[in-house]
């Protein structure tokens, strides 16, 4: 796989300056997406992925900003043929290409369908408006579209659902609607922001089949974002583990779910329950709790809860992403000795 | 929604006559009656009053009758469209007040369009760019807006134009169109005087719309589908007008089933300030020289038009969100 | 591998806010330990506390409050002492220093009738200063209608030398403003508080009633309550106000208003009275105090009065402006309190027509005193409103 990335977020940071101090909620993330490539980032919540992608996205809000960091994306401009490489970061957040881009070229589909449809409008006005930004149609060429969209997406009887408001729906069609209307603009990198969690199982694996089967006909880049663990190896080619706004480790998902490298990762894994375990015992589960964002413990962010926990090291140099091995990569002392605090001196 | 229309006009009349009641009994409600206060008058000039004299004038006006009887009566005489004469003014009430009840609906009007033409910029302003100067002004500027007595207003205002611009600015028409008939001359010159009692008038009302406008974009502004929108590519400005805008709108529409109401009782002391020819000052009058069949007929008018206000705010509602309009059909 | 999909390790987390979340978060772990164990109206203090204007305002409304306790005291004459020779005298500002010591005074007032137009005409004679005091001995009064006292707060230094004070003018009968104004404060207040009393009595039992009981009770009195609120107010209240004898002593107009005022503000208390009560039926925590055996009362006050206080002291606070606006307009028409009752609104009629606040401006101070209160007020109302949810 040496092809060129499609997405390559570069030592992000994003912060919020909130009146009682500064949450450092992304805090040097970096990975990469290749074209066609499902990539999943997993982490408790409040670890920073929602961040992460409204940071790729520059829909941050305020008083949260990108302070450091790339992201490296290869942009299709309308005019020339020629791809060119910008950096996200850099564009004005409301700016013109960055506003092509959004919605163009790479779609959110969103958490909760119900809440990211306005109940005032219909779904199919709103999926013909994203339509109608991005791609030179007629009102009427657009509304066929939505038609076909739908259509494609699964929604039954799709010439009366355009018109249909987002509450006339069910769950599973109000996420397919959004799904419809994410790829409304052929995007090459769709980001889904945690689709299935507010759907009842079986829709969820229907969902998660629906996106799989788009994600081959188009050839589009996913970047997938849960906390739930099945999921990941349902949908992801590739994980990104992430804790308190940093990445813990990356790696192929069956090398992350057959031989995890970090701490944080096993303890994860542990905490699933499996069919396999013997029954009545307890499910373990990670000791402690995530730290309290401005309580951010010093060193390594995950050191309070680690069962490899070394005094001395992990608590006083915070470790940097490393690869420990041909396709994983892991920030923990347990693998090198590459502290952050070492890069940054020199 | 057809249906819902029709189910709240079916309750209108019941209203109508349950107001009827009321104003029946408040204008009732003083003892004596307008004989009395004519009398006292008549008195007070020197001139003496037989009793013979006191029953004719009671005969005449019924005012010797039960109480049930005279509203009945008098209610009769409203279904029919005659509200009767007025005793002070010894006029039809219809010919006495038809003018002024025109001035006073269009002063409302112009009264609400102003309101909503200021404050809804503001609010959206103010949410949009919350914490920023525009938005601590304009919360000063609400705060003080609704503090500020309407008369208060009008008086400052109207002590200002005269004492900078040697002006006064009172009444609605220019000294040659006052007891002209309408031309468009009149309609002109009425433009030309009505934007001042209308911008008093609105002023508290616009600070408090602004505030909820305000309040209520803001809470949109949080909603996901913002997030949606924005992700979409949309640009920010299309963005707001379009999506939270549009919903922040409805609990504004709801405000007119207070606010219309509010505009016209506000509008009474400002009215009587300023001496506009509306039915203000002639209800005030009338309250006071206990002319009651046009004090009645007064207050039965303003009932009415609070009555209007709230079905306007409710088909509207019903219009603009479809949520209702589901749920009510 | 097998993927529970049902029960996984982390919890759900839907609508990731990390920024509103952490800001709360914040916020609790300073005090985290304080906070939990605080009582309710400790943690509404708290909040309260961070909103400076709302504090501000408290202690504005502190002074008022005082001024409406002891006018007598603030007062520099009575207030009902006219003066045919003195009438339209504008205001004497009060000069704290001369040449740089404290020594206050006011500047003289010179005048007299104009032969023309019959009016008093005055002119400040800067060359006359007036000497005048703090704590000055004066006219001779009861304070809180017990103790008799005779100090001001200002007063002529020496009353043998002379001379007038009146630091906001005189009106039309050469009635000194600023004293009328103190008076004024204590009467408008007080309608304000007592008419939000009366409505607070309705609103919660009516409401109360409505919410608790449900039902028919509940549905007679929401149509009483949709009625009296689509009336329009000020005509309803003119009506009802010129409807009281014109023979009726001070204190029955006075007690006759704020029932008037009442009957109509009652409505919006009763509606959040209800409301809140329709929720709490619902509450687990009333449940089982009417599943141990409390008695009805014992429900009610005990257990669901005390959840609404805040929000019943924070919506009380709005609606006082309400009542003393209200009170001002209808004696501004004739139509409240007469003369000699003294209220704001009272004072405000002297001003109510074009040529008299051309001949005397000053005559339009009381509204100063109307705006400043409501602002005080309602800066006051929505601080406590935004302290009264101390858990969100």
């Amino acid at each position: 796989m040496n092809q060129l990335p499609l997405l390559s977020v570069k030592n992000l940071k994003t912060y919020f300056d909130l009146d009682e101090g500064t949450v450092k909620a992304v805090d040097g993330v970096s990975f990469d997406v290749l074209p066609g490539q499902v990539v999943g980032i997993v982490g408790e919540s409040g670890c920073g992925k929602s961040v992460t992608i409204k940071s790729v996205l520059r829909i941050v809000e305020k008083p949260g900003r990108i302070v450091e960091g790339e992201i490296l994306f290869r942009h299709q401009p309308d005019d020339a043929s020629e791809e060119q490489l910008i950096d996200l970061a850099k564009l004005k957040a409301n700016g013109k290409t960055m506003r092509s881009i959004r919605g163009g070229e790479i779609a959110l589909i969103p958490q909760e369908p119900m809440a990211a449809f306005s109940p005032v409008y219909t779904v199919g006005n709103q999926i013909m408006e994203a339509i109608m930004l991005h791609l030179p149609v007629s009102k009427q060429e657009a509304r066929q579209r939505t038609i076909e969209l739908l259509r494609e997406v699964g929604v039954p009887m799709p010439e009366r659902r355009v018109d249909a408001y987002s509450w006339e729906l069910s769950g599973g069609l109000r996420q397919r609607a959004m799904i419809a209307m994410a790829i409304s603009c052929n995007p090459r990198l769709l980001i889904a922001d945690e689709p299935t969690t507010a759907i009842d199982v079986t829709t969820q694996a229907q969902i998660l089949n629906l996106l799989r089967d788009l994600q081959q006909q188009h050839n589009t880049s996913i970047i997938f974002i849960t906390h739930d663990l099945g999921v990941i190896a349902q949908i992801a080619d590739y994980v990104v583990v992430m804790y308190l706004g940093r990445v813990m480790e990356t790696g192929p998902v069956d090398d992350i779910f057959h031989n995890p490298q970090h701490p944080y990762t096993r303890a994860l894994l542990k905490s699933i329950p499996s069919i396999r375990s013997q029954s009545r015992t307890l499910l373990p589960t990670i000791e402690g709790s995530i730290p309290h964002p401005f309580n951010r413990p010093p060193g390594c962010p995950f050191h309070p809860r680690c069962v490899d926990f070394m005094p001395g090291v992990c608590n006083v140099q915070t470790p940097v992403l490393q690869p420990v091995n041909e396709r994983q990569a892991a920030s923990c002392f347990l693998h090198h000795s590459i502290a952050e605090e070492t890069l940054t001196a020199v | 929604m057809l249906q819902y229309i029709i189910k709240r006009l079916l309750l209108l009349p019941f209203l109508l006559f349950i107001f009827s009641i009321i104003a029946f009994i408040l204008i009732q409600a003083p003892p004596g009656d307008f004989v009395t206060s004519y009398i006292a008058e008549l008195a007070s000039s020197g001139s003496a009053v037989d009793q013979a004299q006191i029953d004719a004038l009671r005969a005449q006006y019924g005012l010797d009758q039960p109480m049930y009887i005279q509203y009945f009566k008098w209610m009769g005489r409203i279904l029919t469209g005659d509200l009767g004469m007025s005793l002070d003014w010894k006029k039809p009430i219809r010919e006495l007040i038809s003018e002024r009840l025109l001035l006073t609906v269009m002063l409302g009007l112009f009264t609400f369009i102003f309101t909503w033409i200021v404050a809804i910029p503001i609010g959206i302003l103010s949410a949009t760019r919350q914490y920023s100067f525009f938005d601590y002004f304009f919360t000063v500027f609400n705060y003080v807006g609704v503090a500020t007595p309407t008369f208060m207003t009008a008086l400052v205002l109207m002590w200002l134009a005269f004492k900078y611009f040697g002006v006064s600015v009172t009444g609605l028409f220019s000294p040659e169109y006052v007891d002209a008939p309408w031309s468009w001359g009149r309609v002109v010159d009425l433009l030309k005087h009505i934007w001042l009692p209308a911008v008093i008038l609105g002023m508290d009302g616009t600070a408090r719309l602004a505030r909820v406008m305000r309040a209520n974009l803001l809470d949109e502004l949080k909603k996901p589908y913002m997030e949606m929108a924005r992700a979409k590519g949309m640009s920010e400005w299309r963005l707001v007008l379009k999506y939270p805008v549009r919903l922040a709108i409805n609990p504004l529409v709801s405000t007119i089933g207070w606010y219309l109401p509010m505009i016209f009782s506000g509008s009474v002391i400002v009215a009587t300030v300023m001496n506009l020819p509306t039915i203000g000052p002639m209800l005030l009058r009338s309250l006071i020289t206990q002319d009651m069949f046009l004090a009645g007929s007064i207050i039965l008018i303003y009932m009415a038009l609070a009555v209007i206000g709230t079905l306007i705010s409710d088909i509207l509602l019903a219009w603009l969100d479809p949520r209702i309009r589901m749920e009510e059909s | 591998m097998s993927a529970g999909q049902d029960t996984h390790p982390l919890p759900p987390a839907p609508g990731e806010e990390q920024a509103e979340v952490a800001g709360a978060l914040a916020r609790l772990a300073k005090d985290a330990e304080a906070v939990y164990v605080a009582p309710n109206w400790k943690l509404v203090w708290w909040r309260f506390k961070r909103h400076r204007l709302a504090l501000v305002s408290g202690v504005v409304l502190i002074f008022i409050a005082i001024i409406a306790l002891f006018p007598e005291f603030f007062s520099t004459q009575d207030p009902n002492q006219s003066s045919t020779t003195g009438s339209f005298i504008p205001v004497q500002r009060l000069h704290l220093f001369d040449n740089g010591r404290f020594s206050p005074f006011v500047y003289g007032v010179e005048g007299g009738r104009n032969p023309k137009t019959l009016r008093m005409e005055w002119t400040i004679d800067e060359t006359k200063k007036i000497p005048v005091r703090f704590f000055a001995e004066g006219y001779e009064y009861k304070l809180l209608g017990l103790i008799p006292a005779n100090r001001h707060l200002i007063g002529l230094a020496d009353p043998q030398f002379g001379g007038r004070i009146h630091l906001l003018g005189t009106d039309r009968l050469g009635r000194d403003q600023w004293s009328r104004l103190m008076y004024g404060t204590r009467v408008s207040l007080s309608i304000g508080l007592v008419a939000v009393f009366l409505s607070i009595f309705l609103g919660i039992l009516l409401g109360g009633i409505s919410g608790y009981f449900g039902g028919m009770v509940d549905l007679v009195i929401q149509r009483l309550i949709e009625i009296l609120q689509s009336l329009p107010p000020i005509p309803i209240w003119m009506a009802l106000t010129a409807a009281l004898p014109r023979d009726w002593s001070v204190e029955r107009v006075y007690f006759a208003i704020t029932i008037i005022l009442s009957l109509i503000g009652w409505t919006t208390l009763g509606r959040e009275v209800r409301g809140r009560f329709l929720a709490l039926r619902e509450e687990d925590f009333v449940v089982a105090a009417n599943l141990i055996g409390c008695s009805q009362a014992r429900v009610i006050f005990r257990h669901m009065v005390p959840t609404f206080t805040s929000h019943i002291i924070a919506a009380s606070t709005l609606a006082i402006p309400v009542m003393i606006i209200n009170e001002t307009f209808l004696s501004f028409l004739g139509l409240g309190l007469r003369p000699p009752a003294i209220s704001w609104g009272v004072l405000l009629q002297e001003a109510q027509n074009l040529q008299s606040i051309v001949l005397a401006p000053w005559l339009l101070l009381p509204g100063l005193a109307v705006i400043i209160t409501v602002l005080a007020l309602n800066i006051l109302g929505d601080g406590l409103r935004d302290a009264a949810d101390p858990y969100s």
